[in-house]
């Protein structure tokens, strides 16, 4: 089954076939947002105003706020992806990169939270 | 052409990109790997600015107003023209990436030909939709 050294299998040398899953994921990701990113710039500037209530009765449009929980889901998930590389290409010392990588995933959990519940408090009509 | 050691690198090190000391990009593919990545860098910090709009409408008319006044200043304009550009040019470079995932138009002529068409389509694109913009209601 497989001639590589015992020794390099126990340090986990080699393909665990899982190398593609974030190769991948950014890929279904970008082809998600050529369309969900195309349909928020055109909403968005389509709008006839931006004040509150233009704004507010978007968002309870039929469509709208799944449509845009889609989209900020699949925005801030390619976006952590594609910031991890950056940082993982750019930050080489070990303890800063943990940190900068840390931070970024943070930051992308906390914007997709308070951008998802925003947009239900305005769907469901809780306030405004 | 020195290639790189197949090296013992244990498997936790995650591969890098550019390694600008052993491979010699093209200055066009050097160029839109640079503005494609400052591109998604603008985008990435758009989302702070998409969810505090989220957030001051759901807060209600009185806290939209405020956040409004920060929203529609004249140095947010400029924010918006940027984070449209970033969007148009971060599109089209990848649809590029995309096609080249399916093994096309990666040899050093398509690929720099490709690289100019990106950046004359992205340009046309960022200017339709600021011109959208300015010519509708007013942004924001």
């Amino acid at each position: 089954m497989s001639e590589r050294p015992a020794l390099g299998r126990v340090r986990g040398y080699g393909s665990a076939k899982e190398g593609v899953r974030e190769w991948w994921a950014q890929r279904l990701t970008s082809v998600a947002l050529v369309v969900l990113g195309c349909w928020f710039v055109v909403s968005l500037l389509s709008l006839p105003a931006h004040d509150h209530a233009t704004v507010t009765a978007w968002i309870r449009g039929a469509w709208t706020a799944p449509m845009l929980i889609i989209f900020v889901l699949v925005c801030v998930w390619h976006s952590q992806l594609g910031m991890r590389v950056i940082l993982e290409d750019y930050v080489h010392e070990v303890g800063w990169k943990t940190l900068c990588l840390a931070a970024s995933s943070f930051a992308h959990v906390a914007i997709a939270v308070l951008s998802v519940v925003a947009v239900l408090r305005i769907a469901l009509g809780s306030d405004g | 052409m020195s290639a790189p050691e197949t090296s013992g690198a244990p498997a936790r090190v995650r591969p890098l990109s550019p390694h600008l000391t052993i491979y010699q990009m093209s200055r066009y593919s050097l160029l839109s790997s640079i503005v494609n990545r400052a591109s998604a860098i603008v985008l990435s910090l758009g989302q702070i600015l998409l969810a505090y709009w989220l957030i001051a409408a759901a807060s209600g008319a009185r806290a939209y107003g405020r956040a409004a006044a920060v929203l529609a200043s004249p140095m947010l304009k400029l924010v918006y023209a940027v984070l449209l550009a970033a969007f148009a040019y971060h599109l089209i470079a990848g649809l590029r990436h995309l096609v080249w995932d399916t093994g096309h138009g990666l040899d050093r002529a398509r690929s720099r030909q490709s690289a100019g068409w990106v950046l004359a389509l992205s340009v046309l694109l960022a200017a339709a939709l600021i011109l959208w913009v300015l010519r509708g209601a007013g942004p924001r």
